[in-house]
């Protein structure tokens, strides 16, 4: 496969290192209600889809950004490729 | 006499004649002759053994296709098992083997399985071999493999090399047939970045096998003119002898180069060269397979496929027979007389198997010698060429899921065009058009079409005026009403009755079929078979051909190498090795390495006279312990930090509080998962407000660094921080020991004070050592003794060992490596790998007091749950054997004393065991339930996988200087 990075153009799929749905973004806060439930979906539940996922891919063997790739899990396509940093600052994980 | 076979004509050079050797004896071939034309040159009928019933089998094919004459070629460590004879091209001194034989190709005791053929039907392995279950391993599985077996390899190291190489290109042709070469010749005349890649040795496809007229011209001549032109284009590079084995994603193919195969003398080059190629656009030109039709016996040596007998005539001036008769169900296969009458071959009867008169049974065991027909007449024939239609090459089509469509015009499966990507365009006979015009119509179209969507201008070519007779064919797949065995794929000897039983049992689907009757398996994939059973299939289910579907193939589309996949990563270039700056040092030294992670670490420093690694790390540990001692700890992971939140950053992602540390201090740190379980443990040390540096463990290195840019990253993108791994950058070195600060103060410049008082422990500090080189000095201990970690860029890491070193001489200071290492920190009870596994919590390792209340960490949530915080959860405590001699096994489990040795009893096991020689008996860490409150009470440690079973003492996991007085002296 080859994913192309939003600074660095196209890079072959074996520089990276992948961890899996974009959801884990979202960490919860530890502060807010039913804390239990909220982590306990965060961290072991997956949906597992065939079609458009979002996903956390690591250019490890390059610049080191986390990115945020929406992936065709059936026919591989490549729909979007952005920062995971700016993805998280647009859904709210700003400070 | 030799090659009494050979006519005139054929691409074959007759000035350069070559002697080679099959099964011991000498024949001749010629320069362009591949081990098949060569050895039917000579007449040689018999080259293999069928794999069930070891028949005795003849060529069949003229290609890559080829499913009998699979051949050993090479010797020593250099043979090649299962090499096709139809693609492989002689040379001088060349040794080749038949295969499947014993004692010998013409005796073969196995044959008798030929006899035994009605128990050996479909399936039969699993209905024969059900019972006993035991014997399956022991006795069945070796016994049908060495029966049913193909060529062995040498059991040597290959000596050869194997390289791989990255191309990237606008267009990808595969195969340089007459559609191949038009689209070549298209885009490359357009500028595009053009490869065109063939299978062959010789460019030209089906062109080369036959004497066909373009532009008024041999078509050869065409041939000859195209490859020229395209040669001379700098945008165009032409690859023979490479096979596409592979359709990947986003425009990636897989190809592979045979460099050497071909040579007499095995040069220095690679053997093979794997490619990964980078294709904006790709043109399959793969060209077809012509098929068989299901025949008694047609599996005899001289039974071929009319158009391997029209390539062998044409392309190598050789007959397959001087007697032959053709059998065809279509226009094309008949054309095959005329190609050999032209030859001057007697053909005494061309069937067109589409007339009331069908081919019966076939005569001749070694080789044929006459067929019958169904109306009673035997003609007597050296060969019979069967003509059943042909097979567009469509697998890489279907390695992205493309799945084909039948198309009852040609009786064939053609490319799905819906199912093609854009990256993908298909011309010629792969595309089912199968006339000379057809083919180089489609080409030149599918290179227009390239040249328009990359956005060049395409040139006009004129088409090239050729043949374009039409294509008939009138589906003829099976011979009925003879009981004889027909054979549908020759290579895995399955047979129509195999197709039939398979069907009667319920394998109806034709996924079930291919797995039940290993249809269309092994080298071949199928390129002979999988069509013709297919359609008999459809027959007994009294179905059509596309309702009872097909299967796809997978890469690769013919056998690629092992060797070719691990290209040069074998021995030590399979992985990475890293080294760390003092390595020559220590291999001076002559120390002992032990691999972790990707690092050679030094484990011991034997000296002579020392007969046992355990004298050794006794020596190690006791000289440390007792006046100075010096690791290289270059190989933890060190993460430098720095920026306005780098004090919260290290905070949020260390259990235990950081923020707040002093400049110039270090603190151990326990790192958390997500999941509440421990994930690593290091120390950080504050050299600044904004700066921190982090060490992880060696073999954690790369997944915190990875983790901690997940949280900078994705969880707190506005943290003003940065982090960048500097573990190579450093060179580190523990320095341990009652003396070790006595030694250091002779490495450490003057001006900086390391005095107990100045310079306490936990202190951290940027000086300069040796006269003005740049250091950083931590005091932290893992040995439990007073100890600093010196580190220096890491170029200065060689000289700084041996400064050390040499420092050290009055001290009596002694290198030592990680089991020195390893037992000091067992008796002092820190944990590492073994305890911190994934598998423990802070609190099973006595550190729940570490995690912060005042502050959120990753992890820290999880880690209060209820299950990981129960009454009698295990936690670390030591373990000493109640008999000081006894010795302890790491992973032995502790069963109360008098009970059973059942998991129901399981208390815990052993993490980590040493032999202290401080207290002079094996000492162990391990994880115990309620193990604090159990110390002093006894209870086994047993291991049934080793058949131990020793008494010991819970006590302390701190067996030395519990107190921690040692460090801050």
């Amino acid at each position: 496969m080859i994913i192309i990075h939003p600074l660095l153009g196209p890079r072959d799929a074996q520089e990276f290192t992948y961890l899996g749905d974009a959801s884990l973004i979202h960490r919860p806060d530890p502060e807010a209600d039913n804390v239990a439930g909220t982590f306990y979906e965060y961290l072991y539940q997956r949906d597992n889809i065939a079609g458009e996922h979002r996903e956390l891919w690591f250019h490890e063997q390059g610049d080191r950004s986390w990115l945020v790739i929406k992936r065709n899990t059936l026919t591989h396509d490549i729909l979007s490729v952005e920062l995971a940093s700016d993805v998280a600052r647009r859904e709210g994980r700003s400070k | 006499m030799s090659q009494t076979y050979r006519i005139n004509g054929g691409q074959i050079d007759r000035s350069q004649l070559i002697d080679f050797t099959f099964d011991g004896k000498r024949y001749q071939g010629y320069a362009g002759d591949t081990v098949a034309s060569a050895l039917l040159a000579n007449g040689v009928k018999l080259v293999g053994r069928s794999f069930k019933y070891h028949r005795p089998r003849g060529i069949f094919s003229a290609g890559s296709d080829e499913p009998n004459a699979l051949m050993t070629i090479g010797e020593g460590a250099r043979i090649t098992p299962n090499t096709r004879a139809t693609v492989a091209e002689i040379y001088e001194g060349m040794t080749v083997r038949s295969q499947n034989r014993f004692p010998s190709l013409n005796f073969d005791i196995l044959a008798v399985n030929d006899v035994l053929a009605p128990f050996l039907s479909a399936g039969f392995y699993y209905k024969t071999f059900m019972w006993p279950a035991v014997f399956w391993e022991k006795l069945y599985e070796p016994m049908i493999r060495r029966a049913a077996g193909l060529g062995a390899l040498s059991g040597e190291p290959d000596p050869d090399q194997y390289d791989k190489g990255f191309l990237h290109c606008d267009v990808l042709v595969i195969g340089a047939g007459p559609a191949g070469l038009m689209a070549a010749l298209v885009a490359g005349r357009a500028g595009l970045h053009v490869i065109l890649a063939d299978e062959d040795f010789q460019m030209g496809g089906r062109l080369l096998c036959e004497h066909e007229q373009i532009n008024s011209d041999a078509s050869l001549t065409w041939v000859n003119q195209v490859i020229a032109e395209l040669s001379s284009m700098t945008n165009v590079r032409l690859m023979n002898r490479t096979t596409v084995y592979g359709v990947f994603d986003h425009g990636i193919y897989g190809a592979v180069t045979r460099n050497t195969d071909h040579l007499a003398v095995k040069t220095k080059r690679p053997r093979e060269t794997l490619w990964r190629i980078y294709a904006k656009r790709s043109v399959l030109a793969s060209g077809a397979t012509e098929r068989s039709i299901a025949l008694s016996n047609n599996d005899r040596p001289g039974v071929m496929l009319a158009s391997a007998v029209r390539a062998y005539a044409n392309r190598f001036g050789v007959l397959c027979g001087k007697r032959v008769v053709v059998v065809s169900n279509n226009s094309d296969g008949l054309r095959t007389a005329d190609v050999l009458r032209a030859a001057g071959v007697e053909v005494p009867e061309v069937l067109d198997a589409r007339q009331l008169v069908m081919p019966f049974d076939i005569y001749g065991k070694k080789a044929v010698r006459a067929i019958k027909f169904s109306d009673g007449r035997k003609v007597d024939a050296d060969c019979i060429a069967i003509a059943g239609g042909w097979n567009p090459n469509i697998q890489l089509t279907c390695h992205k899921r493309g799945r084909p469509v039948w198309r009852d015009d040609i009786a064939a499966f053609v490319p799905n065009k819906d199912a093609i990507t854009s990256e993908m365009d298909v011309a010629g006979a792969a595309n089912g058009s199968f006339s000379t015009h057809q083919c180089l119509h489609e080409g030149a179209q599918a290179g227009e079409r390239i040249v328009r969507a990359l956005g060049k201008n395409a040139a006009t070519v004129d088409l090239p005026q050729a043949d374009d007779q039409p294509f008939e064919i009138t589906p003829f797949w099976e011979v009925k009403g003879n009981t004889k065995r027909a054979w549908v794929d020759p290579q895995n000897d399955v047979t129509t009755k195999d197709i039939k039983l398979a069907v009667q049992e319920g394998f109806r689907s034709v996924e079930l079929l291919k797995r039940y009757t290993t249809l269309g398996m092994a080298t071949d994939q199928g390129k002979a078979s999988n069509v013709l059973g297919l359609a008999i299939l459809a027959d007994c289910l009294g179905q059509s051909i596309p309702e009872t579907g097909t299967t796809i193939s997978r890469p690769p589309y013919t056998p690629v190498t092992i060797s070719a996949f691990a290209g040069t990563s074998r021995f030590e270039h399979f992985r990475p090795v890293r080294e760390t700056p003092s390595h020559n040092w220590a291999k001076e030294q002559g120390a002992v390495f032990v691999s972790a992670g990707l690092w050679n670490r030094a484990q011991y420093f034997p000296k002579p006279g020392e007969t046992h690694w355990r004298q050794t790390v006794d020596r190690e540990v006791i000289a440390t312990r007792s006046s100075v001692g010096i690791c290289d700890v270059t190989t933890l992971g060190k993460i430098d930090i720095q920026g306005p939140d780098a004090g919260e950053f290290l905070n949020r992602v260390y259990a235990n509080a950081f923020a707040k540390l002093a400049v110039g201090k270090c603190r151990y740190g326990l790192m958390l998962r997500e999941d509440g379980f421990a994930m690593d443990d290091g120390t950080a040390a504050r050299f600044s407000d904004t700066h921190f540096v982090m060490t992880t463990t060696t073999a954690n290195a790369v997944s915190v660094y990875r983790h901690l840019e997940f949280c900078r990253q994705c969880l707190w993108p506005d943290m003003d921080v940065k982090l960048i791994s500097v573990t190579e950058q450093w060179a580190q070195y523990a320095v341990a020991g009652p003396n070790a600060r006595k030694l250091l103060q002779k490495i450490v410049d003057k001006e900086h004070d390391v005095s107990n008082e100045a310079f306490p422990f936990m202190a951290c500090g940027e000086i300069t050592v040796c006269h003005g080189i740049r250091a950083r000095i931590f005091r932290l201990s893992f040995s439990g003794e007073l100890a600093y970690e010196l580190s220096v860029p890491a170029r200065y890491g060689d000289s700084l060992i041996k400064a050390l070193v040499s420092a050290g001489e009055e001290f009596d200071v002694v290198p030592y490596g990680t089991e020195a290492l390893g037992v000091m920190r067992i008796e002092k009870g820190h944990a590492a790998g073994n305890e911190i596994n994934g598998q423990t919590t802070a609190k099973q390792l006595g550190m729940h007091k570490f995690v912060s209340n005042k502050k959120d960490c990753i992890g820290k949530f999880l880690s209060g749950r209820e299950g990981l915080n129960e009454e009698d959860g295990s936690c670390l405590v030591g373990f000493k054997p109640v008999r000081q001699t006894d010795v302890l096994n790491a992973g032995a489990h502790f069963i109360g004393l008098g009970e059973l040795n059942n998991a129901e009893n399981d208390e815990g096991y052993l993490s980590s065991i040493a032999y202290s020689p401080s207290l002079k008996s094996y000492i162990g860490l391990g994880f115990l339930k309620r193990g604090q409150e159990r110390i002093g009470q006894e209870i086994r440690a047993v291991d049934l996988l080793r058949g131990t079973d020793v008494q010991v003492t819970v006590c302390s996991a701190h067996f030395i200087d519990p107190k921690g007085e040692r460090l801050r002296v």
